[in-house]
């Protein structure tokens, strides 16, 4: 018998509908969008090609979508097994997460009818560190789907191909390891690539890659903590605290981690003076590492850890903190010269607001339908 | 006049060269260094003299030997007779007719001989990282053969941008740690000719100087003789009045390229760049022979902290010398716009939306904690 049930809740509620009037309007700027172009929609321009298109959906929701790859590190590699009950719902939020990236980098294509040529071998550019994350999340993706495979196959009591299933899994699961340690440090490396753009506070050439790594793990051990302890609000369940806190003692070390290699390099490089600057860079840095230090603080301490109210606000600090990194250092900071300056435009905040509320939709529905989340007795047997 | 007096012909025929073209030659070079023709009898009767040739050990570090190319084809037409009749090259890795470990033992010799008095060139950058071992020259690191030749040297002079800071071995993530002449030598003066390659007109005014006078010209705090790097690109330009007039080349060939404007929006780097460039040209062969003489935007091949370290074709700083207030400005951009009240508060929605759900679930999940127990 399945540890896992479906919640099998009426689909359609107050905050569904609201989702889908969200949704509704994003896709009708994504509409305009391919009708029109990316001009009619976005604010984007000679300095800024990028937007909150890649820097939300892709570079920071990537990052949230990292609690799979994170569970994923705990249970198989360290072999952690007593948190395998919140691995379903991470990976379902992660594979969602990881679709929205990839239909983030589709949807900010210029010549998207093009994108294809990315998987043409003689097509690629082994050189671009932008080919390695480009094939990288597609390859996660399909990753995804077969890892959230036994979910779907226990839903149609699809028995033996479950049993195929299982056999080769483990293959899967350590590319699932694989794939998003290779990527996330990819995205960071994308950095490095845009050399002095990049503010010296947040441009470090040698160590991007193992800071963008290492934050985004922290980040999939948050957004765990952060989905566990909302649909245990949400969806009226025992909470999780019990697992979750387990999951905050890793978040202190890896925090601390990064905030040894973080100022050690703006130390070594002389650059410490550029903190207290007083200008937006070192505003936007002093908010960013209070958002890092305020978890760490808070979860250093086990009773805090055990309390869900207080280990629920240090993970949203450390999601914030971690996406501010991200905001910071691709659009906040960034400088492509002088008369440049990019806000992003209502129906390209609508589109990323759309596409969230779509995956938060599709979240619920799935849950609802299939056997994501643990079943309550099994949490609590454990709680006892 | 007393100057006119000098007896040149021992000098026309060694050198190779008439008594005009040599004064035309000592006359510009002074010119160049903002001195007057008294200055230029100086030099040139300094030049004359044989016994007040200095010695020079020339060092190559990491490096393209593209200075001494430059000096090599530079103006005039018996230069490089001129250069090497002007100080005594008595080592230099590329020019030497000899080689190998007899060459080493010469330059071992000079310095030992002539003990602060000898002028030491450095070209080429000094790679630090593990002990210096990326850069040897018969068998000794740069590193040491920089600071036994600094040692007892009468001036030091870092000629090219790889001497001067580093050039493009410095260039992030710089393997190498290469670092130019000053950065090594913390405690001796060195005087600087940054450029790529440098300006062989900028060398041998500076050495010049020396010859005559016996010290220095006076240098920035980069070590720059001030006569040639004390402005910017930008300031002499002849494109310049088309900057000010908001005449931009946007792309190259368009009509604005075709016509000569200025070539700020393609990337030059001439606002950020420190170099007499505009007013000097390259090899005296007029026409405009320089980077934006001929079209290009400006690399900002002399500039520490611009050349090899921003983009080609990225927009540079314009800190000073921007166009007077009733022309148009250059910070145009096109398709740029900035945050509106809809859009900012949006942003905040957003944000405040996640905000929200988490303070809502925080109180409930406090609560819930709260009854269990």
């Amino acid at each position: 018998m399945s540890h896992y049930q479906p919640l099998e809740r009426r689909i359609v509620t107050m905050p569904f509908l609201f989702l889908g009037v969200v949704a509704l309007i994003g896709l009708y700027y994504l509409a305009e969008r391919f009708f029109f172009g990316m001009g009619s929609v976005t604010n984007l321009n000679g300095g800024y090609p990028w937007g909150i298109w890649v820097v939300y959906d892709i570079v920071v929701g990537t990052a949230l979508a990292c609690g799979g790859y994170a569970l994923a590190v705990t249970v198989y590699v360290f072999n952690k097994g007593q948190y395998h009950p919140l691995v379903r719902p991470a990976l379902l939020a992660s594979l969602l997460g990881y679709a929205l990236g990839g239909i983030g980098a589709f949807i900010d294509m210029g010549r998207w009818w093009q994108f294809y040529n990315i998987f043409l071998p003689w097509q690629m550019n082994f050189n671009s560190v932008m080919l390695e994350v480009g094939l990288c999340v597609a390859a996660y993706i399909m990753v995804l789907m077969i890892e959230f495979m036994p979910t779907v196959l226990e839903k149609f009591k699809a028995e033996k191909l479950l049993k195929m299933l299982n056999k080769v899994l483990f293959f899967v699961i350590a590319l699932g390891v694989l794939l998003p340690t290779m990527h996330q440090s990819s995205l960071g490396t994308m950095l490095v690539a845009m050399g002095w753009k990049i503010h010296p506070l947040w441009q470090t050439l040698h160590l991007q890659p193992l800071l963008a790594v290492l934050t985004a793990f922290t980040m999939g051990f948050a957004i765990v903590v952060f989905e566990g302890s909302l649909s245990s609000v949400g969806f009226r369940r025992r909470p999780e605290t019990h697992l979750l806190s387990g999951l905050g003692r890793f978040i202190v070390g890896l925090i601390s981690i990064y905030l040894v290699i973080r100022f050690g390099e703006i130390l070594i490089n002389g650059k410490f003076g550029l903190i207290f600057a007083g200008d937006l860079a070192s505003l936007m840095f002093i908010i960013e590492t209070a958002l890092f230090v305020y978890p760490l603080v808070v979860l250093l301490s086990p009773r805090a850890r055990e309390n869900g109210r207080l280990l629920l606000w240090a993970a949203v600090a450390m999601l914030f903190a971690g996406s501010l990194y991200r905001f910071n250092a691709f659009l906040i900071t960034y400088d492509p010269g002088p008369g440049y300056s990019y806000f992003p435009a209502m129906p390209e905040i609508m589109v990323t607001v759309g596409l969230v509320a779509i995956e938060i939709m599709i979240f619920l529905f799935v849950v609802k339908k299939f056997p994501v989340l643990p079943r309550e007795e099994h949490g609590s047997a454990k709680a006892a | 006049m007393a100057e006119n007096d000098f007896d040149y012909s021992a000098l026309e025929k060694r050198l190779g060269v008439s008594r005009r073209t040599f004064l035309k030659f000592c006359t510009g070079v002074a010119a160049s260094l903002g001195l007057g023709t008294s200055a230029a009898y100086a030099m040139a009767e300094a030049v004359a003299d044989k016994k007040r040739r200095p010695p020079v050990i020339w060092l190559h570090g990491q490096e393209c030997t593209g200075p001494t190319e430059a000096l090599l084809r530079s103006e005039q037409p018996s230069l490089e007779h001129l250069i090497l009749d002007l100080i005594s090259l008595d080592y230099h890795q590329t020019l030497d007719a000899g080689a190998g470990h007899h060459v080493e033992e010469i330059k071992r010799h000079v310095m030992q001989e002539n003990k602060g008095k000898y002028l030491l060139v450095v070209e080429g950058a000094i790679p630090l990282a593990q002990n210096g071992i990326f850069c040897k020259i018969g068998g000794q690191t740069m590193t040491d053969a920089t600071a036994e030749a600094a040692e007892h040297a009468a001036a030091i002079v870092a000629y090219g941008s790889c001497a001067s800071w580093g050039g493009v071995q410095a260039a992030a993530p710089n393997p190498t740690g290469a670092v130019g002449a000053p950065q090594f030598l913390k405690d001796k003066t060195v005087v600087t000719i940054p450029g790529c390659p440098p300006n062989p007109a900028n060398f041998i005014g500076t050495v010049l100087f020396f010859v005559t006078y016996g010290k220095l010209p006076p240098i920035d705090e980069q070590g720059r003789p001030k006569w040639a790097y004390g402005r910017l690109i930008h300031e002499n330009c002849y494109r310049r009045p088309h900057f000010d007039a908001g005449r931009f080349a946007t792309e190259f060939g368009d009509e604005g390229h075709r016509k000569g404007w200025c070539l700020y929006k393609l990337g030059c780097k001439g606002p950020e760049t420190y170099n007499n460039c505009a007013s000097l040209e390259f090899n005296n062969i007029g026409g405009g022979v320089w980077p934006i003489g001929v079209g290009h935007p400006c690399f900002g091949c002399s500039e520490q902290g611009t050349g090899f370290h921003k983009a080609l074709f990225s927009l540079s700083d314009v800190d000073t010398h921007t166009p007077p207030n009733a022309f148009p400005t250059i910070e145009d951009r096109e398709g740029t716009s900035s945050a509106t009240v809809t859009t900012a508060a949006l942003a905040g929605a957003a944000v405040g939306a996640a905000l929200g759900a988490s303070a809502v679930a925080g109180s409930k999940l406090g609560k819930k904690e709260t009854d269990q127990e």
